[in-house]
C-alpha cells in the first residue's frame, strides 16, 4: 500500500489521482438518476396535475363525475403517500418489500429511477397544479369564446404559460433530485456518496473524501441552476417591440395634430 | 328585417342569492348593432356572457338560428360562431400576434397553417396591427391588445360578435383606435352586440340600444329614442349623468 502524503492538500491530490475517475463515474450516476428522475417525475407531475385540475361540472352526467372523482381520490392518495414519506424509507419499501411480498426482483437501476421519479411527480404535481392555478381565468374564457375545447385550452394556452410559471420550481426540484440520490445508496446504488463512503474508507481519509465529494455536489448544482436560468430568461423574451413602421391608426383619435416623421422617434426607437 | 341570429327568451341568472337577470327577453337580427348601456352591476355583462356561455343561464332560452343553445351537445362550435371580445383583451400572453390570430383557425376550424396565416393576416391588416404580427401580447398597448383581439375574434368568422366593455380598461386615445374599428365593422355590416359605458359611441354605431337597470330590460328602441327621448324616469337619471351625448 502507497504512504499517504502528511498534509491536507498533498492528501486530497493523492484521492483525487487514485479515485478521480471512480469518484466521477459516481458522479456521473447520480446526475443521470437526478435528470432522468426529474424529467419522468415532471410528465407524472403534469399529468397528474392537469387530471387535477379538470373541473367537475353540475351538467356533467353521473358516470363522468363518479369517474373523475375516483381518480381524484386516487392521485391524492398518491401525492400525500409520496410527499409524507422520506424518500429513503420509499426506497427500502419498494425494493426490498416488491422482492418479499411480490417476489419481483426488480433491477436496481429500474428501482432508483422510479422511486426519485414517483417522488419527484408528487411534488410536480402540486407544482403543476399550483401553475395551472395562477394562470388568469381571462386567458381561459378568451380560449373558450374561440371555441377551444378544455383539452385545446389546457394544451396550447394554459400549460405552456403554467411550465413558464414553474420553471423556477423544476429547477430546484432539480437540485433536490441531485443532492437526494445519495439516499439511494441504501439500496446499493453506486452514485457519488456510495463512491465516497468506499473512498474514504480505503485509507481512512474521511475529511478529504468528503470535501472532494462536496466541491462536486456544489459544481453540479450549481452548473444547473445556472443553467435553469438562462432557460428562463429566453422564455421570457424581450420586454420592448421595436418597429420600423408606424401604426397609423394609433394617431386617429383625439389627438390635435398627428406627429411629424421625426416626432415619432420615440414610438419607433 | 333579417332572420333573427339570436333571440333570448326569459333567460334569468342567479348566483346563488343573488338575481342578476331577471327575465330578460330580446332578439337580435342579422345586421343589427345593438349597444347595451346601463350602470355597473345591472347585469349587462352577465347577460352577454351567458349568450356565450361563459356563464351557464338559470332559467329560460338562448335561440341561436331556432336551436336552443342550452341543449346543444357541442358547445365549444357553437361558441366559435359567437365570438366574444372582453374588458381585458385575454390574449394569449404565450403566443405572439400572429399566433393569436391563428390559433383558432388551425385547431378550432382545422385550417392548413397556409391559409389560417393568410386569414389572420387579412384580418390584422383590418385592424391596423399587421406591422405587429411578431410582438407578444406584454409588448402592445392596451388599444393594440384590444385591436388583436378584434381580429382573432373576426378571423373565426363569427355570426355575431359580442362585445364586453372593449374600452373600458383604455385611456381615450386608444378608445378611439378600438371604436374607430368597430365602427369599421358596424358599416360592413357585422352583427354585433355591444356592451358599453361610451354613449356617444352607442348612438353613432348602433341602430338598437337596450337599457339594463337591476336585471331586467328597463327601456329599449333606437338610439335616438332612448338616447334622446328616453319614457322611463330610470333611463333619464341614468343618462344624465352623461353630458354632451
Amino acid at each position: 500500500m502507497e504512504t499517504l502524503p502528511e498534509d491536507f492538500i498533498g492528501r486530497i491530490i493523492f484521492i483525487i489521482g487514485k479515485y478521480g475517475t471512480t469518484l466521477l463515474n459516481g458522479a456521473g450516476t447520480t446526475l443521470a438518476i437526478a435528470l432522468v428522475g426529474t424529467f419522468i417525475g415532471c410528465l407524472i407531475g403534469f399529468i397528474v396535475g392537469i387530471i387535477q385540475t379538470i373541473p367537475i361540472n353540475k351538467s356533467d352526467n353521473i358516470i363522468k363525475k363518479v369517474f373523475l372523482k375516483i381518480v381524484k381520490l386516487i392521485l391524492n392518495i398518491y401525492v400525500e403517500v409520496f410527499r409524507g414519506t422520506p424518500m429513503m424509507v420509499q426506497a427500502m419499501f419498494i425494493f426490498y418489500g416488491s422482492a418479499i411480498v411480490f417476489n419481483i426482483h426488480m433491477d436496481m437501476w429500474v428501482a432508483a429511477y422510479l422511486i426519485v421519479s414517483i417522488n419527484t411527480g408528487a411534488y410536480m404535481a402540486e407544482t403543476v397544479r399550483g401553475g395551472i392555478l395562477s394562470i388568469s381565468e381571462g386567458q381561459t374564457e378568451g380560449a373558450k369564446a374561440i371555441g377551444m375545447n378544455h383539452i385545446q385550452t389546457m394544451i396550447y394556452v394554459i400549460i405552456p404559460q403554467a411550465l413558464r410559471n414553474i420553471m423556477p420550481q423544476i429547477g430546484s426540484n432539480l437540485i433536490i433530485n441531485i443532492k437526494d440520490t445519495c439516499v439511494l445508496s441504501c439500496i446499493g446504488v453506486v452514485e457519488l456518496f456510495f463512491v465516497t463512503k468506499t473512498v474514504s474508507g480505503a485509507y481512512y481519509t474521511v475529511f478529504e473524501s468528503y470535501t472532494i465529494t462536496m466541491v462536486i455536489y456544489l459544481c453540479m448544482t450549481v452548473f444547473f441552476s445556472k443553467i435553469l436560468r438562462i432557460i428562463e430568461n429566453k422564455l421570457n423574451g424581450a420586454k420592448d417591440y421595436s418597429l420600423s413602421t408606424t401604426d397609423t391608426l394609433a394617431y386617429t383619435s383625439r389627438m390635435l395634430k398627428y406627429p411629424k416623421k421625426e416626432e415619432k422617434e420615440w414610438e419607433t426607437k | 328585417m333579417g332572420d333573427k341570429i339570436i333571440e333570448i327568451k326569459h333567460l334569468t341568472k342567479h348566483f346563488g342569492e343573488h338575481e342578476v337577470l331577471k327575465d330578460i327577453n330580446f332578439s337580435v337580427k342579422k345586421g343589427d348593432v345593438t349597444s347595451i348601456i346601463g350602470s355597473s352591476g345591472s347585469g349587462k355583462s352577465t347577460l352577454l356572457r351567458c349568450i356565450n356561455l361563459l356563464e351557464i343561464p338559470s332559467g329560460g332560452e338562448i335561440l341561436y338560428k331556432n336551436q336552443n343553445v342550452l341543449e346543444m351537445k357541442n358547445i365549444p362550435e357553437y361558441r366559435s360562431k359567437v365570438g366574444m371580445v372582453f374588458q381585458s383583451f385575454n390574449l394569449f400572453d404565450n403566443m405572439n400576434v400572429l399566433q393569436n390570430c391563428m390559433i383558432g383557425l388551425t385547431k378550432v376550424l382545422k385550417e392548413d397553417k397556409e391559409q389560417a396565416k393568410k386569414e389572420a393576416l387579412h384580418y390584422l391588416e383590418k385592424v391596423g396591427m399587421s406591422p405587429y404580427i411578431n410582438a407578444k401580447p406584454k409588448q402592445l398597448s392596451g388599444g393594440q391588445k384590444q385591436r388583436v383581439a378584434i381580429a382573432r375574434e373576426l378571423a373565426m368568422k363569427p355570426d355575431v360578435l359580442l362585445f364586453d366593455e372593449p374600452t373600458s380598461a383604455l385611456d381615450p386615445q386608444m378608445v378611439g383606435e378600438v371604436l374607430n374599428v368597430i365602427k369599421t365593422l358596424a358599416k360592413e355590416g357585422f352583427t354585433m352586440i355591444i356592451v358599453t359605458h361610451e354613449m356617444a359611441f352607442a348612438r353613432d354605431v348602433s341602430n338598437y340600444v337596450v337599457y339594463m337597470n337591476d336585471g331586467i330590460i328597463c327601456e329599449e328602441g333606437t338610439p335616438d329614442k332612448i338616447l334622446k327621448n328616453p319614457e322611463k324616469e330610470e333611463t333619464k337619471n341614468f343618462l344624465e349623468r352623461f353630458i354632451n351625448i
